[in-house]
């Protein structure tokens, strides 16, 4: 049996093209972007032609572009450098549904002398553009917002958030670690001044992400060194991964991963006591599923489709280090016990028909097998 | 960080254990749906002996695992004997699980425990010898 991957959200394989344009950058063209001679010129252009391309993705610069050790790095500067560039007592909003990278950023910030304040959502996971024209005080420095949500693939109006924070002149941040071509993004219509982004969730290599920085957004630097990328992170270019993650962002492709998702949430919404997390359709990450079983525990569930070699993911307590369910789920209203029950499965462009019927063909015994093993019942 | 051992995963596919004894001589209940782990232990008790022992749990791969170690230690054991097992010696059985899954072995040994005591309460003795 062929495994089926449903985990993409955590991480993609690498695309065969992509590891094919980055191999020789390890063996052959591995000069150091920063050299003066041939070897350190192929890397140089490389690099430039990488930046290029991300740039190109989201409308901006080449210059507005660096490149980072992914969207945790990217995230954690984008956050830190904006606070201590204004200083301390500066106040930031954020959502209660970021990625920990950037809740943990906050609460360390918190620590640190600046002020947070951790935005609502609705019970699809949306931010509305009044509440956050609300939390905006004369000392808010800073906004950010996930533009794709990583569990349930709430996708915001970044438009709209933007618009707000543009008119009080207050940076506009967002994590688009998730939704990188997947959802539109351009920096100029929606207004960012920060945006973060990583290869590995698009088919390219892990250790590698981006930080679009708009000309003129103040940073402080918080790894010191040669100067490289602008001087805003030194430390020798990953040149490589670089390049691997422009390959990626040209292949990127949505192809039938929308019709796909639909079709999974569609079956297993067949399934008795179950819901879905998060919104329908185009406002809904093209390969997010994320479904609540009541009367099962998610971790449980992973375990047992593993079983039957499908790889997906929960928002469970128990598969969480904390042994606290998820807080993207709590905060869309969920109870303890549906955030126990919740399965996400997340799709690639290379999902296939037949790895979704095989799925919604497993999962109603899987569940009905942990149904029975529990004390409250199997069949109702 | 320490993984489930394949023994641990053998025992969470396929529980031998899992299921329900109607005319159980004890039942135990603990754990609640809001913390994630529910476990309801059933025993049959003929001269002192748990001559068979059922479990039905909700919870994670480390609550039915536990579960399942634990119907394995207790079976054939007399009220006595099942009493002295501890949650380590069920974290023993199962080889290994990760550090923070070790409450579940815990939860375990507490559903026996309250199983015994509810067989003592039904039997009329007086539980001595509690969790």
């Amino acid at each position: 049996m062929k495994e089926v991957y449903l985990d993409n959200g955590a991480t993609t394989q690498v695309d065969e093209k992509v590891l094919a344009k980055m191999l020789p950058f390890f063996d052959m063209k591995y000069g150091n972007a920063n050299s003066i001679h041939v070897f350190g010129q192929e890397a140089s252009e490389a690099l430039e032609e990488a930046r290029q391309v991300i740039a190109e993705s989201i409308g901006a610069k080449a210059e507005e572009i660096i490149f980072t050790s992914g969207g945790t790095e990217s995230n954690n500067l984008a956050l830190k450098g904006a606070a201590f560039a204004a200083g301390k007592g500066k106040h930031i909003i954020t959502t209660k549904i970021e990625h920990d990278c950037i809740l943990e950023s906050c609460k360390w910030l918190e620590e640190q002398g600046f002020k947070v304040s951790y935005l609502n959502v609705d019970k699809e996971g949306f931010v509305s553009a009044e509440e956050l024209e609300k939390a905006i005080r004369p000392e808010t420095i800073l906004v950010s917002i996930i533009q794709g949500n990583n569990e349930i693939g709430t996708i915001q109006n970044l438009e709209e958030l933007g618009k707000v924070c543009k008119s009080k002149g207050i940076y506009f941040h967002t994590d688009a670690c998730q939704s990188y071509t997947k959802a539109p993004l351009d920096v100029n219509s929606d207004n960012l001044d920060l945006v973060s982004l990583n290869a590995h969730k698009i088919h390219g290599p892990k250790g590698v992400g981006a930080l679009y920085i708009r000309k003129g957004v103040k940073l402080e630097v918080w790894q010191h060194g040669g100067g490289h990328e602008f001087g805003l992170r030194s430390g020798t270019e990953n040149v490589a991964g670089a390049v691997g993650m422009a390959e990626a962002v040209k292949m990127a492709e949505r192809g039938q991963m929308k019709e796909l998702r639909d079709r999974l949430i569609k079956g297993i919404l067949r399934i008795k006591e179950t819901r879905l997390n998060g919104p329908r359709g185009d406002r809904r990450l093209c390969n997010n599923v994320n479904i609540s079983f009541n009367r099962i525990e998610g971790e449980a569930l992973v375990g047992y489709l593993d079983q039957k070699y499908i790889s997906a993911s929960s928002g469970s307590a128990c598969s969480s280090k904390s042994l606290e369910p998820s807080h993207v789920l709590k905060a869309i209203g969920l109870k303890d016990e549906e955030a126990h029950g919740s399965l996400r499965l997340t799709l690639s462009r290379f999902t296939t028909l037949d790895e979704i019927n095989y799925v919604l063909k497993e999962l109603p015994g899987v569940v009905e097998k942990l149904r029975q093993i529990s004390p409250f019942g199997g069949k109702k | 960080m320490m993984q489930y051992s394949k023994k641990a995963l053998d025992y969470f596919r396929t529980p031998k254990f899992a299921g329900e004894i109607k005319d159980a001589d004890g039942v135990g209940e603990v754990g609640n749906m809001k913390c994630g782990d529910v476990m309801k232990l059933f025993i049959k008790v003929k001269d002192d002996k748990i001559v068979d022992i059922k479990f039905l749990t909700y919870g994670c791969i480390g609550a039915i695992s536990s579960s399942e170690a634990m119907c394995k230690l207790v079976k054939g054991k007399t009220i006595t004997e099942a009493l002295k097992i501890t949650h380590q010696d069920i974290v023993a059985e199962l080889e290994s699980m990760p550090v923070i899954k070790v409450h579940c072995s815990v939860l375990g040994r507490q559903a026996l425990g309250k199983a015994i005591e509810d067989y003592n309460k039904k039997r009329g003795l007086k539980n001595e010898k509690s969790i």
